[in-house]
């Protein structure tokens, strides 16, 4: 393989706050062209070189024509949130070609359901993690995922962090590495590109329910039950979807589990949070600057969990809350009293 | 008074050969250069095994492999090895053995020799025998022989045998992208991947592959059908080259698939069965061996790192499903992947398909008497998955047209990435099975077993698959009217999968119900010594072999029927 020359231009589709991080980190080795959907906050962020609050490197350009991102990058990174997801590939796939490698920061879900199939249970089919939306929608095989406990205000401040990039192909690892690693990022590789996608979107429930806890300002010990019990959750519905245990294991999995289950900078522990604290869902939505993927990722997986018979006592709880169907006082005690098994039962 | 006689169909298409003169196949010129390719073969895969080792040093390669060899020479041997197969394999051990006490620096030289002797030797056992005249010797018989088979069979009376009422064609529908694969083959080369069923599957393609004015296609035929005379005859013929199952060593593989990268990338169609062996469950294949489906991948990015790139050198991936009523080795299949299931045990490869008697009785019962089959041809794909339009353009899922060079494309060159190969070898896997589903038409028959097999699992919910087989005979009747319910349900949302492009259905399948259901019984498996399904006198359904059932059952597994209202 050729060596990456410094002077190719990267791409980064999506200005919040995770991307902006993202567009910060990878323009320490390379050019970036930063792609602002809006024009007129382009035009903001291009004057004032700041994107969510975080000031950006001097050699990131900004854009919003997605044709520049397909025509002058062979490497892009969308990080927009999931529920935008879907239509941001539909315009960008016309400028895509097969040589393009790219490897997405979301941690959501896709839901697409066809007018047919409307009513009837919901199944995997109709679920599609973002790489599958890319390789639905394009004609790029080369695709990866970025996973990780990684706070984006954290990033900003440049404390050391560490990431991972998973991909079924060895080359496109490697191109996440070469342009993400630094002396205070470290990048992992995996190749069980599913299973590191759905710990990512997965601990977004988790992270909401652990935020509840820190709002009825119970302590450590109930905020340890519910992560660990909140992982073995994790790891059934990561099964039934098609991702390995593995994953779950490991940086993407536990460890960004704890890191947004104890932070809170974290979007989806705030919302847990505020919850408890008595405000409604409405109220806490209509209040935040960015989506809380975790919100849609519950109602999500409580219809599959229903489809496929997977038991998922905190994303049920969690929904009935959402719903206002069950306060949190009410979810702690019909918690408690939930009949488990054994503690662990997912491992050979 | 005049004997009924069927009438012959006027509308039946005759298929021009797409290429005039025998001469210009590429297959012939292969044949031609056997030797100059042989060469080519054993070259590149040195290349290849000294370049990637796994962990094992050569002479630890070499010792397994003489070893392993020597075992299979003593243990299983086969009328169709070598005279010399056990002196060879003890020769190289001791060759092996004399390069030990070589010098050190010494030691690798000779290592290497021997491996180019053992590849040399492997590529030599691989590479078929075309023959043009003996091609169109078996076509003939194939052909013309069956042909008037069939008509002293249907167009009764003593004369019939020179009658030209009936063809093959008849018997056999051919149906799908049959333009397409015609012209892209003219443009191209074609890489067949049929679904597998019956050791004659692959008589059967050769007859359509003719039929349709294709040239011959070679493929990787068992080396076990070598073993048979006339079936070492016709596979010479056909320009099959020989696979050998029980030998597993990296070596061995290595050669097979420079054999196979080799000829397609010369541009000789190519045929493989992606499912590795016959499916022994008689499931659509849902798991496809992806060995032999590399090579076309790597040929394809070979032929865009030649320095002088041929015109029309793309390489075609055309999926074919066939269909049957009835598959001679049913019972043996079934049984082989019941017991397997049963306990997954280490399973010799037997060679049951061996008798003469045996398969000339079947080819009389199979080629005169009723019971139709169909093939149907896919829409082509490019080396990783995605549809071509008819000139042979890659185009995306939203129907753009895109470089197929681009994929193999970091920073604007074409590199050699194995590990990438690899992957988009799984991905064109996954979308030939996908095609294989879609392109697949239900028989009545299936659904018969389908629907027979599904009622008795319901029935007995606590049961499972072992017990189910064993039930008692007395379980084993279905009323018509409860059978005629779920049939009826199932048809219909088989014709709602159609509809929806999931899979194909036989014409025979939009006959009245009752109508479906007696064509469906009466083909199921009809030449099996027990037939799988009967009518009682009261008019119900009895099942006599519910291992076949089964089997025929699975036909239809794979499109969530069950699981639709």
């Amino acid at each position: 393989m050729t060596s990456s020359s410094a002077s190719d231009l990267v791409g980064v589709i999506g200005a919040g706050s995770f991307g902006t991080a993202v567009a910060n980190i990878l323009a320490e080795k390379s050019d970036v062209l930063l792609y602002v959907r809006d024009a007129e906050k382009a035009e903001e962020i291009r004057t004032s070189r700041l994107s969510s609050s975080q000031r950006i490197e001097d050699n990131i350009e900004i854009t919003s024509d997605i044709s520049e991102i397909g025509n002058r990058c062979e490497v892009i990174f969308p990080v927009v949130p999931s529920a935008n997801f879907r239509a941001m590939i539909e315009d960008l796939a016309p400028h895509l070609k097969p040589y393009h490698v790219l490897i997405h920061g979301t941690k959501g879900l896709d839901v697409n359901v066809p007018d047919h199939k409307k009513g009837e249970p919901l199944t995997r089919k109709e679920v599609k993690t973002m790489s599958e939306v890319i390789r639905e929608l394009t004609p790029v095989l080369r695709v990866g995922c970025l996973a990780g406990p990684n706070l984006a205000t954290e990033i900003a401040e440049r404390q050391p962090a560490a990431s991972v990039v998973a991909s079924h192909f060895e080359e496109v690892i490697d191109i996440g590495q070469k342009l993400l690693k630094s002396d205070r990022f470290m990048i992992y590789g995996s190749n069980d590109l599913i299973g590191i996608e759905l710990c990512g979107v997965l601990k977004n429930i988790i992270a909401i329910g652990s935020g509840a806890v820190s709002g009825m300002g119970l302590g450590g010990n109930t905020r340890s039950l519910l992560i660990s019990r909140g992982m073995v959750e994790m790891i059934y519905i990561g099964n039934a979807l098609g991702g390995n245990t593995k994953a779950f294991l490991g940086l993407a999995g536990v460890g960004d589990l704890i890191a947004t289950c104890t932070s809170n900078l974290s979007r989806n522990f705030t919302v847990g949070y505020r919850l408890a604290k008595g405000e409604t869902l409405q109220e806490i939505i209509e209040s935040m600057e960015e989506v809380a993927e975790g919100v849609n990722t519950i109602r999500i997986i409580k219809d599959l969990a229903q489809t496929y018979n997977i038991r998922v006592p905190i994303t049920e709880t969690l929904d009935k809350i959402m719903k206002g169907e069950m306060t949190v006082e009410d979810s702690h005690n019909y918690f408690m009293k939930f009949p488990f098994r054994a503690e662990i039962d997912f491992m050979e | 008074m005049k004997p009924l006689v069927l009438r012959r169909r006027r509308n039946k298409k005759q298929y021009k050969p797409i290429l005039k003169s025998a001469k210009s196949w590429p297959v012939v010129q292969m044949a031609k250069k056997r030797n100059e390719f042989i060469q080519l073969v054993v070259e590149e895969s040195y290349e290849n095994l000294l370049e990637e080792r796994r962990g094992k040093s050569l002479r630890e390669e070499l010792e397994t492999t003489i070893f392993r060899e020597k075992q299979r020479a003593k243990n299983n041997p086969w009328k169709v090895d070598p005279k010399d197969d056990k002196e060879f394999w003890s020769g190289m051990q001791h060759k092996l053995m004399e390069v030990d006490a070589y010098p050190e620096d010494e030691q690798e030289a000779g290592q290497k020799s021997i491996l180019k002797e053992i590849l040399s030797r492997y590529g030599n056992e691989i590479a078929g025998n075309f023959n043009p005249s003996h091609y169109s010797v078996a076509k003939a018989v194939v052909t013309i022989g069956f042909g008037r088979l069939l008509n002293v069979a249907r167009v009764k009376g003593p004369w019939s045998i020179f009658s030209n009422q009936l063809d093959l064609d008849d018997k056999i529908h051919v149906k799908g992208e049959i333009d397409q694969l015609r012209k892209l083959a003219k443009i191209g080369t074609i890489v067949m991947v049929p679904t597998h069923y019956s050791n004659l599957d692959s008589v059967l393609i050769g007859w359509v592959i003719q039929h349709l004015g294709l040239p011959p296609f070679i493929y990787g035929a068992g080396l076990n059908l070598f073993n048979l005379k006339i079936f070492a005859y016709f596979m010479n013929s056909v320009g099959a080259y020989k696979v050998d199952r029980r030998k597993k060593n990296p070596l061995y593989l290595e050669a097979l698939k420079s054999y196979s990268t080799t000829a397609i990338r010369e541009g000789c169609h190519s045929l493989f069965f992606p499912g590795g062996t016959r499916s022994r469950s008689g499931k659509v294949e849902k798991q496809l061996k992806l060995g032999l489906l590399g090579t076309a991948i790597e040929a394809q990015r070979q032929i865009m790192q030649s320095d002088e790139k041929p015109e029309n050198s793309k390489i075609f991936i055309v999926p074919m499903t066939l269909h049957y009523h009835f598959v001679l080795e049913a019972p043996s299949l079934i049984n082989d992947y019941l017991r397997i299931k049963g306990r997954e045990k280490y399973y010799r490869e037997r060679d049951e398909f061996t008798s003469s008697y045996k398969i000339s009785k079947f080819l009389m019962k199979f080629f005169t008497k009723g019971s139709d089959i169909s093939v149907s041809i896919g829409k082509a794909l490019d080396v990783v998955g995605n549809y071509v339009d008819e000139n042979g353009n890659s185009i995306d899922n939203k129907g753009k047209e895109i470089d197929l060079e681009d994929y193999f494309k970091s920073h604007g060159e074409i590199t050699e990435d194995r590990q990438r190969e690899q992957e988009y070898n799984r991905i064109l896997g996954k979308k030939i099975v996908q095609e294989f589903h879609r392109i697949n038409r239900g028989f009545s028959s299936h659904l018969v077993a389908f629907t027979a097999f599904k009622y008795l699992e319901k029935i007995h919910p606590s049961l499972d698959l072992y017990s189910l087989l064993r039930l008692s005979d007395e379980d084993l009747i279905i009323s018509y009217s409860a059978f005629r319910d779920e049939f009826s349900k199932n048809l219909r949302i088989l014709k709602e999968k159609k509809e929806a492009g999931e899979l194909g259905l036989a014409d025979h399948m939009y006959l009245d119900i009752d109508d479906v259901v007696k064509h469906g019984v009466k083909n199921l498996g009809m030449y099996h010594a027990m037939l799988p399904a009967v009518w009682t006198k009261s008019g119900d359904l009895k099942i006599q072999d519910m291992n076949v059932l089964y089997y025929y059952h699975n036909k239809l597994v794979g499109y969530d029927i069950e699981l639709s209202k």
